[in-house]
Protein backbone atom coordinates (compact mmCIF):
# COMPACT_ATOMS: atom_id res chain seq x y z
CA UNK A 1 0.00 0.00 0.00
CA UNK A 2 1.72 3.12 -0.81
CA UNK A 3 2.01 5.40 2.08
CA UNK A 4 3.06 2.14 4.28
CA UNK A 5 5.54 0.99 2.70
CA UNK A 6 9.48 1.06 4.49
CA UNK A 7 11.51 4.17 4.87
CA UNK A 8 11.22 6.13 1.66
CA UNK A 9 15.24 7.68 3.28
CA UNK A 10 16.36 4.32 3.01
CA UNK A 11 15.17 3.50 -1.00
CA UNK A 12 16.83 6.83 -1.63
CA UNK A 13 20.28 5.99 -0.44
CA UNK A 14 19.63 2.52 -3.06
CA UNK A 15 22.26 3.27 -6.17
CA UNK A 16 19.46 1.39 -8.09
CA UNK A 17 17.11 4.23 -8.16
CA UNK A 18 16.45 6.81 -11.45
CA UNK A 19 18.93 8.22 -12.67
CA UNK A 20 20.97 4.95 -12.07
CA UNK A 21 20.64 1.64 -14.28
CA UNK A 22 19.42 -1.11 -11.35
CA UNK A 23 22.05 -3.92 -10.62
CA UNK A 24 19.40 -6.21 -12.05
CA UNK A 25 19.21 -5.35 -15.37
CA UNK A 26 23.55 -5.63 -15.70
CA UNK A 27 23.19 -9.27 -15.53
CA UNK A 28 21.43 -11.90 -16.20
CA UNK A 29 18.59 -13.54 -13.77
CA UNK A 30 18.25 -16.83 -12.31
CA UNK A 31 18.21 -19.45 -15.46
CA UNK A 32 15.42 -21.71 -16.31
CA UNK A 33 15.12 -24.22 -13.81
CA UNK A 34 16.39 -22.74 -10.39
CA UNK A 35 12.97 -23.18 -9.26
CA UNK A 36 11.22 -25.96 -10.49
CA UNK A 37 8.22 -24.97 -8.13
CA UNK A 38 8.27 -21.44 -7.77
CA UNK A 39 8.25 -19.40 -4.70
CA UNK A 40 7.60 -15.69 -3.60
CA UNK A 41 10.11 -13.39 -4.38
CA UNK A 42 12.74 -13.27 -1.26
CA UNK A 43 11.89 -9.89 -0.39
CA UNK A 44 8.31 -11.27 0.21
CA UNK A 45 9.94 -14.21 3.11
CA UNK A 46 8.06 -11.90 5.96
CA UNK A 47 4.72 -13.19 4.36
CA UNK A 48 4.11 -16.04 6.07
CA UNK A 49 1.71 -18.03 8.34
CA UNK A 50 0.67 -16.73 11.63
CA UNK A 51 1.39 -18.85 14.02
CA UNK A 52 1.90 -18.66 17.52
CA UNK A 53 5.52 -19.39 19.25
CA UNK A 54 4.05 -20.22 22.65
CA UNK A 55 1.33 -23.18 21.90
CA UNK A 56 1.66 -25.59 24.88
CA UNK A 57 1.86 -28.16 21.63
CA UNK A 58 1.57 -28.12 18.11
CA UNK A 59 0.01 -31.63 17.01
CA UNK A 60 -3.70 -30.05 18.04
CA UNK A 61 -3.37 -26.61 17.06
CA UNK A 62 -4.25 -24.21 14.03
CA UNK A 63 -1.90 -21.74 12.20
CA UNK A 64 -3.68 -18.50 10.53
CA UNK A 65 -3.27 -16.78 7.13
CA UNK A 66 -2.19 -13.20 7.05
CA UNK A 67 -4.80 -11.61 5.99
CA UNK A 68 -3.80 -8.11 5.54
CA UNK A 69 -0.48 -8.99 3.75
CA UNK A 70 -3.42 -10.16 1.05
CA UNK A 71 -5.42 -8.88 -2.19
CA UNK A 72 -8.55 -10.38 -3.75
CA UNK A 73 -10.10 -13.24 -2.36
CA UNK A 74 -8.01 -16.19 -3.41
CA UNK A 75 -5.78 -17.13 -0.86
CA UNK A 76 -2.39 -18.91 -2.00
CA UNK A 77 -2.47 -22.66 -0.72
CA UNK A 78 0.95 -22.06 1.18
CA UNK A 79 -0.95 -19.66 3.04
CA UNK A 80 -4.07 -21.22 3.81
CA UNK A 81 -4.92 -21.13 7.20
CA UNK A 82 -4.21 -24.83 9.10
CA UNK A 83 -6.44 -26.50 12.03
CA UNK A 84 -5.29 -30.05 12.78
CA UNK A 85 -6.40 -32.22 15.69
CA UNK A 86 -3.78 -35.17 15.17
CA UNK A 87 -0.90 -33.71 13.07
CA UNK A 88 -0.74 -33.92 9.52
CA UNK A 89 -0.46 -36.85 8.17
CA UNK A 90 1.92 -37.93 4.94
CA UNK A 91 -0.56 -40.39 2.79
CA UNK A 92 0.21 -42.54 -0.26
CA UNK A 93 -2.23 -41.61 -2.32
CA UNK A 94 -2.25 -45.37 -3.68
CA UNK A 95 -3.13 -46.68 -0.22
CA UNK A 96 -5.71 -44.39 0.34
CA UNK A 97 -9.23 -45.61 0.23
CA UNK A 98 -12.77 -43.74 0.63
CA UNK A 99 -15.31 -46.38 2.40
CA UNK A 100 -18.93 -45.42 1.64
CA UNK A 101 -21.01 -47.84 3.61
CA UNK A 102 -23.96 -47.52 6.46
CA UNK A 103 -27.19 -46.69 5.22
CA UNK A 104 -26.82 -47.49 1.47
CA UNK A 105 -28.01 -50.36 -1.01
CA UNK A 106 -24.43 -50.86 -2.34
CA UNK A 107 -21.45 -49.90 0.58
CA UNK A 108 -18.38 -49.03 -1.65
CA UNK A 109 -15.35 -48.35 -1.61
CA UNK A 110 -13.19 -45.52 -4.25
CA UNK A 111 -9.40 -45.41 -4.95
CA UNK A 112 -8.25 -42.01 -5.73
CA UNK A 113 -8.15 -42.48 -9.22
CA UNK A 114 -12.17 -43.77 -9.07
CA UNK A 115 -12.98 -40.54 -7.16
CA UNK A 116 -11.35 -38.84 -10.58
CA UNK A 117 -13.53 -40.66 -12.82
CA UNK A 118 -16.71 -38.66 -11.67
CA UNK A 119 -18.11 -35.85 -13.37
CA UNK A 120 -15.96 -32.94 -11.73
CA UNK A 121 -16.90 -29.78 -10.65
CA UNK A 122 -14.83 -26.53 -9.74
CA UNK A 123 -15.66 -23.93 -6.92
CA UNK A 124 -14.77 -21.05 -5.22
CA UNK A 125 -15.84 -21.25 -1.58
CA UNK A 126 -14.64 -19.80 1.99
CA UNK A 127 -13.36 -22.13 4.94
CA UNK A 128 -13.36 -20.62 8.62
CA UNK A 129 -12.62 -22.45 11.84
CA UNK A 130 -15.49 -21.25 14.51
CA UNK A 131 -13.22 -19.91 16.80
CA UNK A 132 -12.37 -17.12 14.84
CA UNK A 133 -11.82 -15.19 17.24
CA UNK A 134 -12.83 -16.50 20.89
CA UNK A 135 -14.83 -13.68 22.65
CA UNK A 136 -12.61 -12.63 25.32
CA UNK A 137 -9.90 -10.87 26.06
CA UNK A 138 -6.54 -10.31 25.00
CA UNK A 139 -7.85 -9.73 21.70
CA UNK A 140 -5.72 -9.99 18.66
CA UNK A 141 -3.42 -7.04 17.15
CA UNK A 142 -3.76 -7.43 13.40
CA UNK A 143 -6.26 -8.89 11.19
CA UNK A 144 -4.73 -12.06 10.73
CA UNK A 145 -4.58 -12.58 15.06
CA UNK A 146 -8.45 -12.11 15.09
CA UNK A 147 -10.05 -13.68 11.62
CA UNK A 148 -6.83 -15.43 10.63
CA UNK A 149 -8.44 -18.85 10.86
CA UNK A 150 -10.10 -18.02 7.22
CA UNK A 151 -9.29 -18.39 3.73
CA UNK A 152 -10.56 -19.12 0.13
CA UNK A 153 -9.82 -21.06 -2.23
CA UNK A 154 -11.24 -22.49 -5.67
CA UNK A 155 -11.65 -26.38 -4.86
CA UNK A 156 -12.16 -29.51 -7.55
CA UNK A 157 -14.40 -32.47 -6.59
CA UNK A 158 -16.96 -34.31 -7.12
CA UNK A 159 -21.10 -33.38 -5.63
CA UNK A 160 -20.95 -35.66 -2.71
CA UNK A 161 -24.11 -36.45 -4.20
CA UNK A 162 -22.89 -37.79 -7.04
CA UNK A 163 -21.65 -40.27 -4.99
CA UNK A 164 -24.24 -41.36 -3.00
CA UNK A 165 -26.25 -42.26 -5.39
CA UNK A 166 -23.89 -43.97 -7.04
CA UNK A 167 -23.81 -46.46 -3.46
CA UNK A 168 -27.83 -45.32 -3.18
CA UNK A 169 -29.24 -43.88 0.01
CA UNK A 170 -32.03 -45.97 1.65
CA UNK A 171 -35.05 -44.41 3.66
CA UNK A 172 -34.31 -43.28 6.85
CA UNK A 173 -30.98 -41.89 5.89
CA UNK A 174 -30.57 -38.64 7.90
CA UNK A 175 -26.99 -38.13 8.56
CA UNK A 176 -23.82 -38.78 6.87
CA UNK A 177 -20.89 -39.30 9.90
CA UNK A 178 -17.48 -38.34 7.86
CA UNK A 179 -14.17 -39.75 9.06
CA UNK A 180 -10.28 -38.69 8.72
CA UNK A 181 -7.29 -40.76 7.90
CA UNK A 182 -5.14 -38.83 10.51
CA UNK A 183 -4.00 -39.80 14.23
CA UNK A 184 -7.43 -37.96 15.24
CA UNK A 185 -10.08 -40.24 13.40
CA UNK A 186 -11.54 -36.87 13.23
CA UNK A 187 -15.23 -37.35 12.82
CA UNK A 188 -18.23 -35.28 12.43
CA UNK A 189 -21.73 -35.97 11.20
CA UNK A 190 -23.25 -34.23 8.15
CA UNK A 191 -27.01 -33.59 7.86
CA UNK A 192 -28.06 -35.56 4.72
CA UNK A 193 -29.92 -31.99 3.41
CA UNK A 194 -26.37 -30.76 3.04
CA UNK A 195 -24.91 -33.38 1.83
CA UNK A 196 -27.47 -33.72 -0.78
CA UNK A 197 -26.86 -29.54 -2.13
CA UNK A 198 -23.94 -28.65 -2.08
CA UNK A 199 -21.44 -30.53 -0.49
CA UNK A 200 -18.33 -32.20 -2.37
CA UNK A 201 -15.47 -34.60 -2.19
CA UNK A 202 -12.60 -32.36 -3.32
CA UNK A 203 -9.26 -33.46 -4.22
CA UNK A 204 -7.76 -30.06 -5.68
CA UNK A 205 -6.90 -26.35 -4.19
CA UNK A 206 -6.44 -23.76 -6.70
CA UNK A 207 -5.53 -25.78 -9.85
CA UNK A 208 -3.10 -28.10 -8.21
CA UNK A 209 -4.37 -31.38 -5.59
CA UNK A 210 -4.59 -30.42 -1.87
CA UNK A 211 -1.55 -29.88 0.22
CA UNK A 212 -1.05 -32.10 2.90
CA UNK A 213 -2.48 -29.57 5.72
CA UNK A 214 -5.54 -29.33 3.41
CA UNK A 215 -6.39 -33.03 3.55
CA UNK A 216 -4.31 -34.58 0.84
CA UNK A 217 -5.86 -36.63 -0.98
CA UNK A 218 -9.42 -36.28 -0.27
CA UNK A 219 -11.64 -34.02 1.91
CA UNK A 220 -14.88 -33.67 2.08
CA UNK A 221 -16.04 -29.35 1.62
CA UNK A 222 -19.15 -28.30 3.24
CA UNK A 223 -19.96 -24.56 1.80
CA UNK A 224 -20.71 -22.32 4.88
CA UNK A 225 -20.46 -24.63 7.48
CA UNK A 226 -17.80 -24.29 10.26
CA UNK A 227 -14.21 -25.29 9.51
CA UNK A 228 -13.99 -28.60 11.30
CA UNK A 229 -16.96 -30.40 9.87
CA UNK A 230 -14.59 -30.27 6.42
CA UNK A 231 -13.04 -33.47 7.59
CA UNK A 232 -10.00 -33.67 5.77
CA UNK A 233 -7.89 -36.88 4.80
CA UNK A 234 -11.49 -38.23 4.54
CA UNK A 235 -11.23 -42.18 4.88
CA UNK A 236 -14.83 -43.21 5.34
CA UNK A 237 -18.77 -42.05 4.82
CA UNK A 238 -21.54 -43.99 6.73
CA UNK A 239 -24.89 -43.17 6.25
CA UNK A 240 -27.12 -43.19 9.37
CA UNK A 241 -30.20 -42.47 11.08
CA UNK A 242 -28.69 -40.30 13.58
CA UNK A 243 -25.91 -38.47 14.30
CA UNK A 244 -22.54 -40.48 15.75
CA UNK A 245 -22.76 -37.33 18.91
CA UNK A 246 -18.55 -37.34 18.43
CA UNK A 247 -16.48 -36.18 20.60
CA UNK A 248 -15.97 -33.20 17.99
CA UNK A 249 -19.66 -32.52 18.32
CA UNK A 250 -20.42 -32.58 21.82
CA UNK A 251 -17.28 -31.76 24.12
CA UNK A 252 -15.67 -29.42 21.55
CA UNK A 253 -17.63 -27.59 18.96
CA UNK A 254 -20.58 -26.94 20.84
CA UNK A 255 -20.92 -23.49 22.24
CA UNK A 256 -21.75 -22.56 25.95
CA UNK A 257 -24.06 -20.38 26.89
CA UNK A 258 -24.24 -18.28 30.20
CA UNK A 259 -27.08 -20.45 31.61
CA UNK A 260 -25.03 -23.54 31.51
CA UNK A 261 -26.59 -25.16 28.14
CA UNK A 262 -24.72 -25.49 25.24
CA UNK A 263 -25.78 -25.11 21.81
CA UNK A 264 -25.32 -28.62 19.37
CA UNK A 265 -24.56 -28.75 15.80
CA UNK A 266 -24.16 -25.08 15.16
CA UNK A 267 -23.20 -25.39 11.39
CA UNK A 268 -23.39 -22.13 10.02
CA UNK A 269 -20.71 -19.64 10.10
CA UNK A 270 -22.68 -16.12 9.80
CA UNK A 271 -21.74 -12.95 7.85
CA UNK A 272 -19.01 -11.03 8.66
CA UNK A 273 -16.27 -8.39 7.40
CA UNK A 274 -12.92 -6.75 8.38
CA UNK A 275 -11.18 -4.18 6.88
CA UNK A 276 -7.49 -5.28 5.88
CA UNK A 277 -5.76 -2.35 4.68
CA UNK A 278 -5.73 0.21 6.81
CA UNK A 279 -5.61 -2.33 9.92
CA UNK A 280 -4.07 -3.23 13.36
CA UNK A 281 0.18 -3.38 12.93
CA UNK A 282 0.12 -0.84 10.27
CA UNK A 283 0.71 2.34 9.39
CA UNK A 284 -0.19 5.53 7.02
CA UNK A 285 2.96 7.57 6.75
CA UNK A 286 1.38 9.97 4.45
CA UNK A 287 -2.10 12.34 4.95
CA UNK A 288 -4.34 12.23 1.81
CA UNK A 289 -5.46 9.31 -0.38
CA UNK A 290 -5.95 6.01 1.00
CA UNK A 291 -7.94 2.95 -0.28
CA UNK A 292 -10.15 0.94 2.71
CA UNK A 293 -10.06 -2.55 1.64
CA UNK A 294 -11.61 -5.96 3.40
CA UNK A 295 -12.70 -8.87 3.05
CA UNK A 296 -16.81 -10.27 3.50
CA UNK A 297 -18.35 -13.27 3.85
CA UNK A 298 -21.86 -15.57 5.13
CA UNK A 299 -21.80 -19.29 5.44
CA UNK A 300 -25.68 -18.19 4.24
CA UNK A 301 -25.44 -17.36 0.44
CA UNK A 302 -23.58 -13.91 -1.26
CA UNK A 303 -22.56 -10.23 0.09
CA UNK A 304 -25.55 -8.40 -0.69
CA UNK A 305 -23.55 -5.05 0.70
CA UNK A 306 -21.18 -4.23 2.91
CA UNK A 307 -20.53 -0.76 5.14
CA UNK A 308 -18.03 1.21 6.35
CA UNK A 309 -17.84 3.61 9.32
CA UNK A 310 -15.31 6.44 9.45
CA UNK A 311 -16.44 7.78 12.78
CA UNK A 312 -17.00 5.20 15.25
CA UNK A 313 -20.24 3.72 13.75
CA UNK A 314 -22.11 6.88 14.41
CA UNK A 315 -22.84 6.67 10.66
CA UNK A 316 -22.46 4.34 7.47
CA UNK A 317 -21.57 4.67 3.65
CA UNK A 318 -21.77 1.81 1.30
CA UNK A 319 -18.54 0.33 -0.10
CA UNK A 320 -17.91 -0.82 -3.89
CA UNK A 321 -18.41 -4.65 -4.14
CA UNK A 322 -15.17 -5.82 -5.94
CA UNK A 323 -16.93 -8.91 -8.87
CA UNK A 324 -17.28 -11.38 -8.66
CA UNK A 325 -19.83 -11.65 -5.68
CA UNK A 326 -19.94 -16.06 -4.82
CA UNK A 327 -22.02 -17.36 -2.96
CA UNK A 328 -19.79 -19.07 0.61
CA UNK A 329 -16.70 -17.21 -0.87
CA UNK A 330 -14.36 -13.95 0.55
CA UNK A 331 -15.84 -10.70 -1.12
CA UNK A 332 -13.36 -8.24 -2.16
CA UNK A 333 -14.32 -4.64 -0.70
CA UNK A 334 -13.13 -1.32 -1.00
CA UNK A 335 -13.80 2.58 -0.25
CA UNK A 336 -11.42 5.85 -1.11
CA UNK A 337 -10.83 7.80 1.56
CA UNK A 338 -8.82 10.95 2.47
CA UNK A 339 -7.50 10.92 5.76
CA UNK A 340 -6.66 14.20 6.92
CA UNK A 341 -4.43 13.24 9.75
CA UNK A 342 -7.18 13.50 12.54
CA UNK A 343 -7.54 10.35 14.71
CA UNK A 344 -10.45 7.97 13.23
CA UNK A 345 -11.97 4.60 14.28
CA UNK A 346 -12.84 2.89 11.05
CA UNK A 347 -14.99 -0.70 10.48
CA UNK A 348 -17.14 -2.40 8.53
CA UNK A 349 -20.46 -4.57 8.32
CA UNK A 350 -21.10 -7.45 6.11
CA UNK A 351 -25.08 -7.58 4.89
CA UNK A 352 -25.65 -11.07 3.45
CA UNK A 353 -28.41 -12.09 0.54
CA UNK A 354 -30.63 -13.23 3.73
CA UNK A 355 -30.62 -9.51 5.14
CA UNK A 356 -29.26 -10.16 8.37
CA UNK A 357 -26.38 -7.31 9.24
CA UNK A 358 -23.43 -8.28 11.30
CA UNK A 359 -23.88 -7.39 14.82
CA UNK A 360 -21.59 -5.83 17.35
CA UNK A 361 -19.04 -7.54 19.75
CA UNK A 362 -21.52 -5.81 22.76
CA UNK A 363 -24.72 -7.11 21.11
CA UNK A 364 -22.68 -10.88 20.81
CA UNK A 365 -22.09 -11.04 24.18
CA UNK A 366 -25.22 -9.42 25.51
CA UNK A 367 -26.90 -12.67 24.06
CA UNK A 368 -24.28 -15.25 24.27
CA UNK A 369 -21.78 -14.35 26.83
CA UNK A 370 -18.26 -14.77 27.11
CA UNK A 371 -18.27 -18.32 27.86
CA UNK A 372 -18.54 -19.70 24.32
CA UNK A 373 -15.39 -20.01 22.18
CA UNK A 374 -17.03 -20.60 18.74
CA UNK A 375 -19.08 -18.14 15.97
CA UNK A 376 -18.18 -14.97 16.88
CA UNK A 377 -18.62 -12.78 14.04
CA UNK A 378 -18.24 -9.59 15.41
CA UNK A 379 -18.10 -6.11 13.68
CA UNK A 380 -13.83 -5.28 14.35
CA UNK A 381 -13.08 -2.08 14.81
CA UNK A 382 -9.36 -0.05 14.42
CA UNK A 383 -8.04 2.77 15.78
CA UNK A 384 -5.83 5.03 13.67
CA UNK A 385 -3.85 7.59 15.93
CA UNK A 386 -2.89 10.90 14.96
CA UNK A 387 0.85 9.46 14.19
CA UNK A 388 -1.26 6.90 11.54
CA UNK A 389 -0.54 3.92 13.64
CA UNK A 390 -3.56 1.28 13.55
CA UNK A 391 -4.51 -0.49 16.03
CA UNK A 392 -7.32 -2.52 17.77
CA UNK A 393 -9.96 -0.48 19.01
CA UNK A 394 -11.84 -2.87 20.97
CA UNK A 395 -8.24 -4.12 22.33
CA UNK B 1 -55.69 -61.58 -26.44
CA UNK B 2 -57.76 -58.58 -28.27
CA UNK B 3 -54.80 -56.61 -29.94
CA UNK B 4 -55.37 -53.35 -27.93
CA UNK B 5 -54.35 -55.42 -24.50
CA UNK B 6 -51.80 -56.31 -26.72
CA UNK B 7 -50.02 -53.05 -27.43
CA UNK B 8 -50.90 -52.26 -23.90
CA UNK B 9 -48.87 -54.76 -22.51
CA UNK B 10 -46.22 -53.67 -24.68
CA UNK B 11 -46.54 -50.33 -23.62
CA UNK B 12 -45.67 -51.30 -20.14
CA UNK B 13 -42.85 -53.85 -20.67
CA UNK B 14 -41.34 -51.22 -22.76
CA UNK B 15 -41.71 -48.14 -19.76
CA UNK B 16 -40.17 -50.91 -17.40
CA UNK B 17 -37.19 -51.74 -19.60
CA UNK B 18 -36.80 -48.11 -19.81
CA UNK B 19 -37.06 -47.58 -16.18
CA UNK B 20 -34.69 -50.29 -15.49
CA UNK B 21 -32.07 -48.08 -18.12
CA UNK B 22 -32.63 -45.06 -16.20
CA UNK B 23 -31.67 -46.36 -13.23
CA UNK B 24 -28.22 -47.77 -14.00
CA UNK B 25 -27.63 -44.89 -16.79
CA UNK B 26 -27.85 -43.19 -13.12
CA UNK B 27 -24.84 -45.02 -11.82
CA UNK B 28 -21.25 -44.68 -13.02
CA UNK B 29 -20.20 -47.91 -12.08
CA UNK B 30 -17.14 -46.34 -9.91
CA UNK B 31 -15.90 -48.50 -6.98
CA UNK B 32 -16.38 -52.01 -6.18
CA UNK B 33 -18.38 -53.42 -3.12
CA UNK B 34 -17.28 -52.54 0.37
CA UNK B 35 -16.48 -56.18 1.85
CA UNK B 36 -17.86 -56.73 5.16
CA UNK B 37 -14.56 -57.53 6.70
CA UNK B 38 -12.97 -53.82 5.52
CA UNK B 39 -15.98 -52.45 6.71
CA UNK B 40 -15.68 -54.41 10.23
CA UNK B 41 -12.36 -53.23 10.44
CA UNK B 42 -12.68 -49.44 9.71
CA UNK B 43 -16.66 -48.91 11.05
CA UNK B 44 -15.25 -47.57 14.66
CA UNK B 45 -17.89 -45.18 15.78
CA UNK B 46 -19.36 -45.64 18.56
CA UNK B 47 -23.38 -44.85 18.78
CA UNK B 48 -24.66 -42.64 22.18
CA UNK B 49 -26.67 -45.21 22.82
CA UNK B 50 -23.19 -47.93 22.93
CA UNK B 51 -24.03 -49.46 19.70
CA UNK B 52 -21.09 -50.85 18.29
CA UNK B 53 -19.27 -51.11 21.67
CA UNK B 54 -16.99 -54.16 20.88
CA UNK B 55 -16.96 -57.22 23.13
CA UNK B 56 -14.96 -56.61 26.41
CA UNK B 57 -14.83 -55.15 29.47
CA UNK B 58 -12.77 -53.65 31.60
CA UNK B 59 -11.95 -52.43 35.75
CA UNK B 60 -11.60 -48.82 37.30
CA UNK B 61 -8.07 -50.46 39.03
CA UNK B 62 -6.75 -51.79 35.44
CA UNK B 63 -7.49 -48.60 34.21
CA UNK B 64 -5.69 -46.75 37.13
CA UNK B 65 -2.47 -48.38 35.79
CA UNK B 66 -3.46 -47.69 31.92
CA UNK B 67 -3.94 -44.03 32.33
CA UNK B 68 -0.65 -44.21 34.83
CA UNK B 69 1.50 -45.37 31.98
CA UNK B 70 -0.80 -43.86 29.28
CA UNK B 71 -2.28 -40.82 30.02
CA UNK B 72 -1.45 -39.11 33.11
CA UNK B 73 1.76 -37.76 31.23
CA UNK B 74 -0.51 -35.07 29.62
CA UNK B 75 -3.70 -35.36 32.07
CA UNK B 76 -1.82 -35.23 35.05
CA UNK B 77 -1.93 -37.99 37.45
CA UNK B 78 -5.50 -37.81 38.37
CA UNK B 79 -6.93 -35.94 35.47
CA UNK B 80 -6.55 -32.57 36.34
CA UNK B 81 -5.22 -31.45 33.16
CA UNK B 82 -1.77 -30.37 31.84
CA UNK B 83 -0.60 -30.25 28.15
CA UNK B 84 -3.80 -32.31 27.73
CA UNK B 85 -7.43 -31.80 28.47
CA UNK B 86 -8.42 -31.60 32.35
CA UNK B 87 -10.84 -34.49 32.54
CA UNK B 88 -12.14 -34.27 36.20
CA UNK B 89 -14.56 -32.53 37.89
CA UNK B 90 -16.12 -29.47 37.37
CA UNK B 91 -19.97 -30.32 37.65
CA UNK B 92 -22.24 -27.18 38.57
CA UNK B 93 -20.05 -24.83 37.04
CA UNK B 94 -21.36 -24.84 33.24
CA UNK B 95 -23.36 -21.90 34.60
CA UNK B 96 -20.62 -19.60 36.26
CA UNK B 97 -18.37 -17.42 34.98
CA UNK B 98 -15.65 -19.54 34.75
CA UNK B 99 -17.03 -22.77 33.50
CA UNK B 100 -14.90 -26.10 33.79
CA UNK B 101 -15.48 -28.42 30.50
CA UNK B 102 -14.73 -31.62 31.71
CA UNK B 103 -15.60 -35.81 31.11
CA UNK B 104 -17.83 -35.04 34.26
CA UNK B 105 -18.94 -31.78 34.01
CA UNK B 106 -20.01 -31.70 30.03
CA UNK B 107 -19.77 -34.72 27.91
CA UNK B 108 -23.17 -36.05 27.57
CA UNK B 109 -22.60 -39.66 26.82
CA UNK B 110 -20.48 -42.37 28.47
CA UNK B 111 -20.02 -44.37 24.78
CA UNK B 112 -18.33 -41.66 23.22
CA UNK B 113 -15.61 -41.51 25.82
CA UNK B 114 -14.54 -45.16 24.51
CA UNK B 115 -14.91 -44.09 20.96
CA UNK B 116 -12.93 -40.93 21.31
CA UNK B 117 -9.76 -42.91 23.42
CA UNK B 118 -10.09 -45.54 20.70
CA UNK B 119 -9.31 -43.26 17.87
CA UNK B 120 -7.24 -40.70 18.96
CA UNK B 121 -5.74 -41.50 22.14
CA UNK B 122 -2.60 -41.29 23.41
CA UNK B 123 -2.12 -38.73 21.30
CA UNK B 124 1.68 -40.48 20.06
CA UNK B 125 -0.29 -43.80 19.53
CA UNK B 126 -3.59 -43.31 18.76
CA UNK B 127 -5.67 -46.93 17.80
CA UNK B 128 -2.66 -48.95 19.82
CA UNK B 129 -4.56 -50.05 23.05
CA UNK B 130 -6.82 -52.85 23.38
CA UNK B 131 -10.30 -52.90 23.29
CA UNK B 132 -10.12 -54.16 27.38
CA UNK B 133 -7.85 -51.19 28.00
CA UNK B 134 -10.06 -48.47 26.71
CA UNK B 135 -12.95 -50.04 28.81
CA UNK B 136 -10.61 -49.74 31.49
CA UNK B 137 -9.78 -46.08 31.09
CA UNK B 138 -13.01 -45.25 30.22
CA UNK B 139 -14.24 -46.46 33.68
CA UNK B 140 -11.26 -44.96 35.92
CA UNK B 141 -11.80 -41.80 34.16
CA UNK B 142 -15.36 -42.01 34.45
CA UNK B 143 -14.27 -43.11 38.29
CA UNK B 144 -12.47 -40.18 39.07
CA UNK B 145 -15.33 -38.28 38.24
CA UNK B 146 -17.74 -40.15 40.57
CA UNK B 147 -19.84 -41.55 37.55
CA UNK B 148 -19.16 -44.81 38.22
CA UNK B 149 -18.28 -46.67 41.64
CA UNK B 150 -14.55 -47.32 42.32
CA UNK B 151 -15.19 -50.94 41.81
CA UNK B 152 -17.00 -50.71 38.25
CA UNK B 153 -16.24 -53.25 35.73
CA UNK B 154 -17.38 -51.91 32.35
CA UNK B 155 -18.54 -53.33 28.97
CA UNK B 156 -21.06 -52.65 26.32
CA UNK B 157 -23.84 -53.04 28.63
CA UNK B 158 -22.69 -51.59 31.65
CA UNK B 159 -21.27 -48.47 29.62
CA UNK B 160 -24.12 -47.79 27.64
CA UNK B 161 -26.28 -47.17 30.99
CA UNK B 162 -24.48 -44.79 32.62
CA UNK B 163 -26.34 -41.86 32.68
CA UNK B 164 -23.72 -38.89 32.55
CA UNK B 165 -24.29 -35.61 34.30
CA UNK B 166 -24.56 -32.93 31.42
CA UNK B 167 -26.83 -35.56 29.33
CA UNK B 168 -29.13 -32.83 29.24
CA UNK B 169 -27.34 -29.69 29.03
CA UNK B 170 -27.26 -29.13 25.21
CA UNK B 171 -29.72 -27.23 22.90
CA UNK B 172 -30.66 -26.76 19.35
CA UNK B 173 -28.85 -23.73 17.43
CA UNK B 174 -31.55 -20.89 17.46
CA UNK B 175 -29.23 -18.52 15.05
CA UNK B 176 -29.68 -15.98 13.76
CA UNK B 177 -30.08 -14.87 17.21
CA UNK B 178 -28.40 -11.29 17.28
CA UNK B 179 -28.72 -8.75 15.41
CA UNK B 180 -27.98 -4.91 15.09
CA UNK B 181 -31.12 -3.51 13.30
Amino acid sequence: MAGVAGSPALAEQGNNLPPNVPEWMKAPGDPMGSQPYGAPSVHEKGVVKNISKTLPQYISASGRTPLQELDGIITPNGLFYERHHGGVPTIDPAEHRLMLHGMVDRPLVFTMADIRRFPSQSRIHFLECSGNPVYTKPYGKTASDLVGLLSCAEWTGVPLKTVLDEAGLQPGAKWVVAEGADAAALTRSIPIEKCLDDAMLVYSQNGERLRPQQGYPLRLLLPGFEGNMNVKWLRRLKVTAEPAYSREETSKYTDPMPDGTSREFTFYMEAKSIITRPSGGQKLTTHGFHEITGIAWSGHGKIKSVEISLDEGKSWQQAELQEPVLTRALTRFRLPWHWDGTPAVIQSRAIDETGYTQPTLAELVKVRGLNSFYHNNAIWPWRIDANGEVTNAQA
Amino acid sequence: MPRRNLKAAFVVGAVAMLAAAAQADDRYGIGRPATPAEIAGWNIDIGRDGSNLPPGSGSVERGRTVFAEQCAACHGDNGQGGVGDRLVGGQGTLASPKPIRTVGSYWPYAPTLFDYIRRAMPQNAPQSLSNEDVYAVSAYILSLNGVVPANAVLDARSLAAVRMPNRDGFVSDPRPDVHNH
